[in-house]
């Protein structure tokens, strides 16, 4: 016991400095092999100069607006798709019927690619917000769902039957019993639903040219102002990594109570 | 239950469905929506022919490669990363924000790297497809069974044989649920990569009949699609059956205590 908690401070010290290091010598790679010839650097530019253009970016009004573009088709269809799959997800899964007659379909619809909608959002839509919105909320709506329906399964028999002889009614068995057992699972479909999302509004925007950063990627591109180009790749995925952390920030609080974030936090 | 109970049950709600959307489309001559037979007879003639070959095949190979190469170089590295405390930390942050990047991001920047061809299409499939991969097999290895992982050293199981009966069993489950990821994924990359400066493939046949306004040819299209997508997941369960087998049978039998 002894030898573990003497050893305890420095791991927890050398994590973070081994990750930095880490970051380190991608960064240094990366100005390295431009630089030494090994790719052009009109393909792939330093690190260095990626980085200023970034830093330009973050002071422009304009990057702001396409980012605020962008994130709200990711919010908009993501609170979209959770409303929609938490009340649809409720009234299947706590109806034996309904679950099973929904059951082929759900497992027909689930895998089409939302990709594939891309043709139909144009022709709908055009380039538009509403074109991101179809895609995104298609994409998590079933993220959301399948986690639902798995957590409404899970309700503890003897929990429901016990509220039931206190004689709590429909609504109060959901508020109390089925909607605790669902909340880790809901949780667990938000954190899928929350990046799946981000990848579908940022593809709306570079394929169908819905305005956001994925379109200023698309100009970028074939307008062959590379440095930008993998500022704006760099900003996306700064964006993902804040998203994913939030995500798991939110859970960790909703959760609180829940045995999965209680032992964590005991150990 | 019943067979015939079951067969009702699965083929109860798409027959309604399928109902509904035709008695809709019935009378009406709305442009964006075929009936069913004309759906049926269009996706026949455009997808049962010479496309077959030229559009689809390619497009289906391709995906087969990319997700090949993306599970075997996902688990390979998952497992040398899982193993070692130090690179675990050196690469984590890292990691992190690969994971992170939107993946369609890189066709550009791998049509700049690599130009417009078969291998761009493949890494394009890789390098968005390995991330939950990669991940998975990371957590999954760093979670080996303690008293299972100090028994095999006590008998100074080693090596390979260690990888092969402790830590590859081991972090199955979690593999598996990580190749279930990848293969939605893969299968997103795969059409957005055509549909950029392609000039062949599914993606690219449906951006196609959309701007030509061949409605019916691209619902064809959005259908093929779909039923690669639904063959895909049906594959993983046939596969993730037999591999895990032992895993559900242990779960049951916990369930059952």
């Amino acid at each position: 016991m002894a030898s573990t908690n003497s050893r305890m401070p420095s791991r927890r010290v050398t994590g973070p400095l081994l990750g930095a290091a880490g970051i380190l010598l991608f960064l240094v790679a990366w100005e390295a092999v431009p630089r030494l010839g090994l790719v052009q650097e009109k393909f792939l530019p330093p690190a260095s100069t990626v980085l200023v253009s970034l830093g330009q970016y973050l002071g422009q009004g304009g990057f702001w607006h396409d980012v605020g573009e962008t994130m709200t088709a990711w919010a908009l269809g993501l609170a979209i798709s959770i409303v929609a799959a938490v009340v649809l997800g409720l009234i299947i899964g706590s109806s034996t019927f309904l679950r099973r007659a929904t059951h082929s379909t759900v497992e027909f619809l689930r895998p089409i690619p939302s990709v594939a909608l891309i043709p139909l959002a144009v022709l709908l839509f055009g380039a538009k917000l509403e074109s991101s919105l179809l895609l995104v909320v298609y994409a998590s709506f079933w993220q959301v769902l399948l986690q639902v329906l798995y957590g409404v399964a899970d309700v503890d028999p003897v929990a429901d039957s016990t509220a039931r002889s206190y004689g709590l009614g429909r609504l109060a068995r959901m508020r109390y019993v089925v909607w605790p057992t669902m909340l880790p699972y809901l949780m667990t479909g938000i954190r899928l639903a929350s990046a799946v999302a981000l990848i579908l509004a940022i593809t709306a925007e570079l394929i169908i040219g819905s305005p956001g950063l994925g379109y200023q990627i698309g100009l970028t591109q074939s307008g062959g102002a590379v440095v930008e180009m993998y500022a704006l790749i760099l900003a996306t995925g700064m964006i993902g990594v804040l998203i994913n952390v939030g995500v798991r920030i939110l859970e960790k609080r909703v959760l609180k109570w829940h045995a999965s974030v209680r032992s964590e936090v005991v150990v | 239950m019943s067979t015939g109970k079951r067969i009702a049950y699965f083929l109860g709600l798409p027959i309604l469905l399928i109902l509904v959307w035709w008695a809709a489309t019935l009378g009406s001559t709305n442009f964006y929506v075929p009936t069913p037979g004309k759906l049926v007879e269009t996706f026949w003639r455009v997808w049962i022919s010479n496309r077959f070959f030229t559009d689809f095949m390619p497009s289906i190979i391709r995906l087969f490669i990319g997700l090949a190469a993306t599970i075997v170089l996902g688990v390979v590295l998952g497992v040398l990363i899982g193993s070692f405390r130090w690179l675990r930390s050196l690469f984590e942050p890292l990691l992190e924000f690969f994971r992170a990047v939107p993946p369609p991001v890189l066709v550009p920047l791998l049509m700049l790297l690599i130009g417009i061809n078969d291998q761009m299409k493949i890494v394009v499939i890789i390098s968005g497809a390995i991330w939950p991969v990669l991940l998975n097999t990371v957590e999954g290895v760093r979670a080996v069974d303690q008293v299972l992982s100090d028994t095999s050293r006590t008998y100074r199981i080693t090596g390979m044989a260690r990888l092969r009966y402790l830590v590859l069993p081991g972090a199955s489950p979690q593999i598996m649920t990580g190749v279930r990821q990848c293969l939605s994924i893969g299968l997103i990359l795969m059409v957005i990569s055509e549909m950029f400066g392609s000039s062949a493939g599914l993606g690219f046949t449906i951006v196609l009949f959309q701007r030509a306004f061949a409605v019916p040819e691209m619902w064809s299209g959005i259908a093929v699609l779909g039923l690669v997508g639904i063959g895909l997941s049906a594959i993983f369960q046939l596969v993730e059956r037999r591999v895990l087998r032992w895993y559900h049978g242990l779960r049951e039998v916990q369930r059952d205590n």
